[in-house]
Formats: C-alpha cells, sequence, structure tokens
C-alpha cells in the first residue's frame, strides 16, 4: 500500500466550471485501477494533477509514499506515464528515444544501456532498437511509450487513454501487458472510456462530470448487468 | 550529476533533431539570405549611410543588415522553438520534460540553451554564406561574435517561452508574426540605424531604442567587429532574466496559465 497512489479529496476548476469534486482514490501496489469515465469527465484533469503539470488548490496526492506538492521531484521519480500524446520523436531511433528519457530521469552510460534493453526485451521489441520510430507501426509507438514508461522502474504506472487509435490486436496487447505489471507488484491506474477493458476483478472507479460514482470491483460495480450497461445507466451516456 | 545528464540529453537530441531536420536548416536559412540578396540589394540605393561606430568607413547596406539578420535567425528560432513546445507536435514532449524529477527552471533553461546552440550554428552557416558573397567582418568578429549570439538566442528563446506561458491567443505561429516577430524586428536598428529613424519620428526612435532586440543587434554589431557594447549587453541580460523569470513563473504548476489544458 505504501508504494501505490493516494488521491484524497482533490478538487479542481478551470474558473467556474468543477473539472473535479473532492475526489479520493486509492490505488494500491500490485493492483490495476481502472478509471472509467466518458469523454469530459475530468480524467485527463486528474492526470494533469497526478503528472503535476498543475497542482489542485486543495486535497493531497501521495506517490509511494512522497507527497507530491511537498516533494514533487520525489514523487515525480516513482511515477511512469503514458500520454496521450505521442511523447517520442519520430526522427530519432527507437533507442535514442529512450535514451533520451533515461536520461531525463538521471540515468547514462551502462545502467541506462542496460535499462533500454531490458524495456525493450520485455516489450518484444528489442529487434526495432535500431529502427526510427517513423518506421514503427501505432501499436508498436504505443508499445514503446509504454517500454519508455517502465525505464526507470517506477513503482506506479499511470496510463491516460493508452489505447486510442489502435485496432483490436493491440489494444488486447496493451491491456494485457498492463494486467500482467499489475500482476508483478505495480499500482497501475488506467483511464479509458472503452468498458471491455476492465476485468471483472480489477478495481473499477467511475468518474462523470468530475464526481466518482463508485469504487469497487469492476464485478461489484456492474451488479450482474454488463459493464457497458451499468456505465450506461449510471451516467446517462453511451459507453462503447 | 543527474542535472547534467539530462542537460546533456536535452542538448543531445536538439543536435540530433537539428542533423536529422535538413528541411528545418534549408528554412531557417532562406528568410535571412532573401532579406540579403533581395531586399537589401534593393534598398542599397534608397538608403544613404553615414560612418558610425563600429564602422570606421563608408559600408554597404549588406554589411549594415547582416547583425540584424543574425538576430531575425535567433528571433524565429527562439519563437518557433518554444511555441511548438506548447502547441503543437510537441506537446506530449513537452509533458514529458515537465515530469522529470529535476528542477522545471533547470529543464526549461536547459530547454533553452539547446534551442540557442542550434541558432548560433545557423547564424554561423549564414555568416559563412555572406562571406562567400563578399560581405566579410574581421577575423576576430566570427570568435567575439560567438557570446553576444549566445546572449541573444537566449533572450529571444526566453521570450518565446514566456509568451508561450503566459498569453493564450497566440495559438499560431501567424499571431506570433504579427504582434511579435514584425513589430520587434522593424521596430529595431536591424534594418535602419536608430539616427535614421529619430530623424522622422523622436517617439519611434525611443521606442526602437528601449526594445531588447534593437539592443541584441547593436550587441551583435560590435561584436562582429570585436568590440564589447555593454549597455547593449547589460540591456539585453536584464531582458533575459525578465523574461525568464516570467518564463519559470509561468510553468510554476500551482500559478501557470498552462492549467487551461484541460
Amino acid at each position: 500500500m505504501a508504494d501505490g497512489l493516494s488521491i484524497r479529496g482533490i478538487s479542481y476548476s478551470y474558473g467556474p466550471k468543477t473539472a473535479l469534486n473532492d475526489l479520493t482514490l486509492t490505488v494500491p501496489s500490485g493492483r490495476f485501477c481502472a478509471l472509467l469515465g466518458p469523454n469530459g469527465a475530468g480524467k485527463s484533469t486528474l492526470f494533469s494533477l497526478l503528472t503535476r503539470l498543475f497542482v489542485a488548490p486543495s486535497g493531497q496526492i501521495t506517490v509511494a509514499s512522497h507527497d507530491l506538492s511537498q516533494s514533487p521531484r520525489k514523487a515525480l521519480a516513482k511515477i511512469g506515464v503514458v500520454f496521450q500524446q505521442p511523447t517520442m520523436d519520430l526522427d530519432l531511433t527507437v533507442r535514442r528515444n529512450l535514451m533520451y528519457f533515461a536520461a531525463l530521469h538521471g540515468l547514462a552510460g551502462k545502467e541506462a544501456d542496460a535499462r533500454v534493453g531490458a524495456a525493450l526485451e520485455r516489450l518484444d521489441m528489442a529487434e526495432r532498437a535500431g529502427e526510427q520510430l517513423r518506421a514503427l507501426n501505432g501499436g508498436h509507438r504505443r508499445r514503446m511509450e509504454l517500454a519508455r514508461a517502465l525505464i526507470h522502474r517506477p513503482p506506479v504506472l499511470l496510463l491516460d487513454e493508452p489505447t486510442v487509435g489502435l485496432d483490436a490486436a493491440a489494444r488486447a496487447a496493451i491491456t494485457d501487458y498492463a494486467h500482467e505489471l499489475a500482476a508483478d507488484g505495480m499500482a497501475v491506474l488506467w483511464a479509458t472510456h472503452l468498458t471491455d477493458e476492465v476485468r471483472d476483478t480489477d478495481d473499477l472507479a467511475i468518474l462523470h462530470r468530475g464526481q466518482l460514482l463508485a469504487r469497487g470491483t469492476a464485478e461489484e460495480i456492474r451488479r450482474g448487468m454488463t459493464l457497458s450497461d451499468r456505465f450506461l445507466q449510471m451516467t446517462g451516456e453511451d459507453a462503447l | 550529476m543527474s542535472w547534467f545528464i539530462a542537460l546533456r540529453a536535452i542538448l543531445h537530441r536538439e543536435a540530433l533533431r537539428f542533423v536529422g531536420q535538413r528541411g528545418r536548416l534549408v528554412a531557417a536559412l532562406v528568410r535571412p539570405l532573401v532579406w540579403l540578396f533581395i531586399f537589401a540589394a534593393g534598398f542599397r540605393a534608397a538608403l544613404g549611410l553615414s560612418i558610425t561606430p563600429p564602422y570606421q568607413t563608408y559600408i554597404t547596406y549588406e554589411t549594415y543588415i547582416i547583425p540584424g539578420l543574425l538576430g531575425m535567425i535567433c528571433l524565429f528560432n527562439g519563437m518557433q522553438s518554444s511555441l511548438s513546445l506548447v502547441y503543437d507536435r510537441e506537446m506530449g514532449s513537452m509533458r514529458l520534460l515537465l515530469t522529470s524529477p529535476l528542477p522545471r527552471w533547470w529543464l526549461l533553461m536547459a530547454k533553452l540553451l539547446a534551442g540557442t546552440l542550434v541558432s548560433i550554428l545557423q547564424c554561423m552557416i549564414f555568416l559563412g554564406i555572406a562571406a562567400i558573397w563578399g560581405i566579410r567582418p574581421p577575423v576576430v568578429g566570427y570568435f567575439a561574435v560567438l557570446p553576444a549570439l549566445l546572449v541573444t538566442g537566449l533572450m529571444l528563446g526566453a521570450l518565446g517561452l514566456m509568451l508561450s506561458s503566459v498569453i493564450r491567443q497566440l495559438e499560431n505561429f501567424a499571431g506570433v508574426m504579427n504582434f511579435v516577430i514584425f513589430p520587434m524586428f522593424f521596430m529595431s536598428s536591424a534594418l535602419y540605424p536608430l539616427w535614421k529613424m529619430r530623424e522622422v519620428s523622436p517617439l519611434l526612435a525611443d521606442l526602437c531604442a528601449v526594445n531588447p532586440f534593437t539592443q541584441a543587434v547593436e550587441m551583435i554589431r560590435f561584436a562582429l567587429y570585436g568590440q564589447p557594447n555593454l549597455p547593449a549587453l547589460g540591456w539585453t541580460l536584464l531582458a533575459l532574466v525578465a523574461f525568464a523569470g516570467v518564463a519559470v513563473w509561468g510553468y510554476d504548476p500551482a500559478r501557470g496559465v498552462q492549467s487551461r489544458k484541460g
């Protein structure tokens, strides 16, 4: 638990518009927590707060026991993030991209080499290391984003709609892999609006208009209905 | 230690991008070269220049506008690299940078330095082409101009960074052209000396004089002849500190208008 992610009483507004209202959520180590919400629910705002793009005026976020507002650098060092936006340079090789990221986390030389090699190995991308990122298809690029997010071995992994724009096979591969990471002991927070990415045993938080509507395992929350129907019932909006 | 690893990586990445994107280099050089070969040639007859320091003899108009065009390279680069961070394809890489567990001001300054070094490289290539064209400052100028370009590049990059952090409306490059680059460039000593401007309008000349771009161009102009221009250096440094300060403030997560992005 101490190594996981804890969000307590976070609120955020853009001017008069409330984006998040008193949100509390914990993701213990070893758990996959799906944050399910329609577009505009506040998922991206939450991710911006978790990655300290901006800070919430109230509430507290702790990452692996480090308070994000009090010791931001220690907390950030414990987070791996896959953003919605691509973060890699298309003109550089896969390896160069990953080495750049490693350096941003203070890793260089043999240590960085080894980490990058291991990350590529884990995602079966080792043979693509010398290729320009441009040569990779969308699914592989996403996989590289994930490999990148794991290089500094963070105990907490945040993924903001990581499967957007991918085909079914690539989507399933990344979803499976994130579940494996959780099974191996990471705390994984996975934001999505797609109910089929959530498994019954996953922790599930349903976010709607900045409010948390439900919190529990997916199985508890769906109450015998399909998750998609239950989600629709709760939010009054279409889920896929 | 990790600070310098990150700094080195940021500089290295910028260098690789610079080498990898030939088109970017060509585009960056075409602009000042068009001014030099076409505009200056046409203007040569129209504008009479008297001998003012650092020049010791009559100079052609082409020689006069070289420092201004060096400034122009730094100005466009500074705006482009800073704004691309925020508004287009670099959005993701900026977010990545900001999640690095290093002080944010350090990361921003590293980014600024990387962009500036690219500007300096472009300036030196431009000076090389100008030399082939027959416009050659003294040899010492090629070395003395380096620190002047460094300060200029940092100052204009910091301006871009500041704008990207505090102004919402500059969503595209056209807006920046109209409201920042054109006024800054034309209201400076890049194309005409200030005394010439003063003959037309003292007010305009005063505005030109306080424009940090004018000061940067004058600093470059003197450096190209191996002479220091301390007031210009001081003014440019002051602007650099001010712009960088506001930029770091603007990227502070607790205050920055970055929070406009949902």
